[in-house]
């Protein structure tokens, strides 16, 4: 791999270990991926923030980064709760403490403390073409398909280098030629609610590459679509005639063809049960989203008996004053920071209802709760929630 | 018999091998506490030998933690490496080098890693 002459040096250790270590991840990701070259990264999404994944290993390794800065626009993942919720998350005084040392220790190094998945909203916009170098699969997919920014699906650690360096290997889908589709999917009905997420669970677990779909759908719709297709596999990049922006040139005669029919994403969507939790908000909710809930919800009385979390990034909170008063007064909860995956609600309640195919993905895993879920669209689930 | 590979993370170390046959899924496989990879045993100062990492790259910091805990091998051979193992072995500094024939390598065989070179008993 060519190296400048500055990149030589910050890996020879001019600038001290935190950054040699930072450049040396970059350096061997290049090689082992065939990248020529490092590139420049407008922004970096960091995961890897809740202390339930990353411990007092992941904490004492980020405190020896100590002097170490980021060098480009940084986010930070949602965390294990939101600190005015921490009774309801059942959060103790260790796991509080160790948390907001790890939120420490990042923003010390300039990253920003958005603890979101959908930074692209507010806190950290990519526009077409630019090359960002993110972690958080869901967000990673929103970005390449939806937006036309170009990322690989990094790690946490890779990502937290690419801040810190501002640079990223040239490799993967920051490469034109990988952008293209490797497999059509012919979708033999037409989606709507919970369709958009079940087909990205089925997807993602059948295709490894860029699919491409001729469907209609809204962007809330491809969001979850997305998200549940990078959560059961791979997946990092799709494509949508006439609706994404880059499908024109992205097909050619050699891709493969699979079908979806019904029975196909069936078996994903759980079997009807009485929830107790209804969790909107994985990815975490727009402000269009929100304006939906609360549209539906003013004015109705919530039925005991059972929860209604929405979780949504406190900069669209803050610029949604309105609809989450309306939430509220109905007695939901909107939360800013977490979301029902780390926040352990899978180990709170037993039956939950979303429209995240990717919550739904990881909350019936044992390690999450093993929860029964069930994935139905927004305003079924909302029908559920009210007398 | 030495054989040739590529530094990861350069150093110098020595130790029985312990060798998994599978990819390691290391956010699952690996208890860093008691420095054990499920199905292949305690790599506590020995040389861990696998074809790749697998599954969540947010276990780079599992890697991390078997310094943490002082449970790390003191070295690491793999066949293909992957982001996990790149990031892993480079913030936890642990000698590793990549693009070894695992078929070279028996469990329990004294082995030693100079930066890019592996020596194995012929």
């Amino acid at each position: 791999m060519y190296l400048t002459r500055e990149e030589e040096k910050v890996l020879d250790g001019e600038l001290g270990t935190g950054y040699e270590k930072m450049m040396r991840i970059l350096v061997k990701m290049g090689e082992i991926f065939g990248a020529e070259r490092l590139i420049p990264v407008k922004s970096a999404q960091i995961s890897g923030v809740s202390y339930r994944t990353i411990g007092d290993a992941g904490l004492h390794f980020l405190k020896s980064l100590h002097g170490v800065r980021v060098s480009v626009p940084a986010t930070l993942n949602p965390l294990a709760f939101d600190d005015d919720h921490l009774k309801e998350l059942r959060v103790d005084e260790e796991m509080y403490q160790k948390q907001m040392e790890i939120i420490t220790a990042y923003t010390d190094m300039g990253i920003k403390p958005t603890m979101t998945c959908t930074p692209y909203y507010y806190d950290n916009v990519p526009d077409f073409g630019e090359h960002i170098a993110w972690a958080e699969s869901s967000a990673v997919i929103y970005a390449n398909s939806i937006i036309g920014a170009r990322t690989n699906r990094e790690g946490s650690v890779s990502a937290l280098a690419s801040a810190v360096i501002g640079k990223t290997p040239e490799y993967g889908y920051h490469l034109k030629e990988n952008r293209k589709a490797t497999h059509i999917i012919d979708v033999n009905f037409e989606p709507e609610g919970e369709d958009y997420p079940l087909i990205g669970l089925f997807v993602g677990s059948a295709v490894d590459g860029v699919p491409y779909f001729r469907i209609r759908g809204d962007y809330t719709d491809f969001k979850l679509m997305g998200a549940a297709m990078a959560a059961s596999g791979s997946v990092a990049m799709y494509h949508v005639e006439s609706i994404t922006p880059e499908y024109k040139g992205a097909l050619n005669d050699n891709v493969e063809r699979i079908t979806v029919d019904r029975n196909d994403i069936e078996g994903f969507k759980g079997a009807p049960v009485d929830v107790e939790l209804v969790a909107i908000g994985c990815p975490h909710v727009s402000r269009d989203e929100l304006r939906k809930i609360a549209e539906f919800l003013d004015g109705k009385r919530k039925k005991r008996g059972v929860e209604l979390w929405i979780f949504a990034a406190k900069s669209v909170m803050d610029r949604s004053d309105e609809y989450v008063n309306v939430i509220r007064k109905f007695g939901g909860k909107v939360m800013k920071d977490t979301c029902v995956v780390v926040s352990n609600a899978g180990k709170i309640y037993s039956y939950i209802g979303t429209n995240s195919g990717k919550a739904a993905f990881y909350l019936r895993k044992e390690k999450f709760g093993g929860a029964k879920v069930v994935v139905r669209d927004m305003y079924t689930l909302l029908r559920s929630v009210i007398e | 018999m030495i054989v040739r590979g590529k530094v990861i993370y350069p150093g110098v170390a020595k130790g029985k091998a312990v060798k998994c046959e599978k990819p390691v899924v290391i956010l699952g496989d690996v208890d860093a506490k008691k420095g054990t990879v499920e199905g292949c045993g305690n790599v506590k100062n020995k040389i861990l030998v696998f074809p790749r990492g697998a599954g969540s790259t947010v276990a780079s910091y599992t890697i991390y933690a078997l310094r943490y805990y002082n449970t790390a091998p003191a070295g690491i051979i793999v066949e293909n490496a992957e982001p996990i193992v790149v990031a892993g072995s480079i913030i936890a500094e642990i000698p590793t080098v990549d693009g070894i024939d695992l078929s070279l390598i028996k469990s329990g065989m004294l082995v030693k890693i100079e930066n890019d070179r592996v020596i194995i008993p012929d």
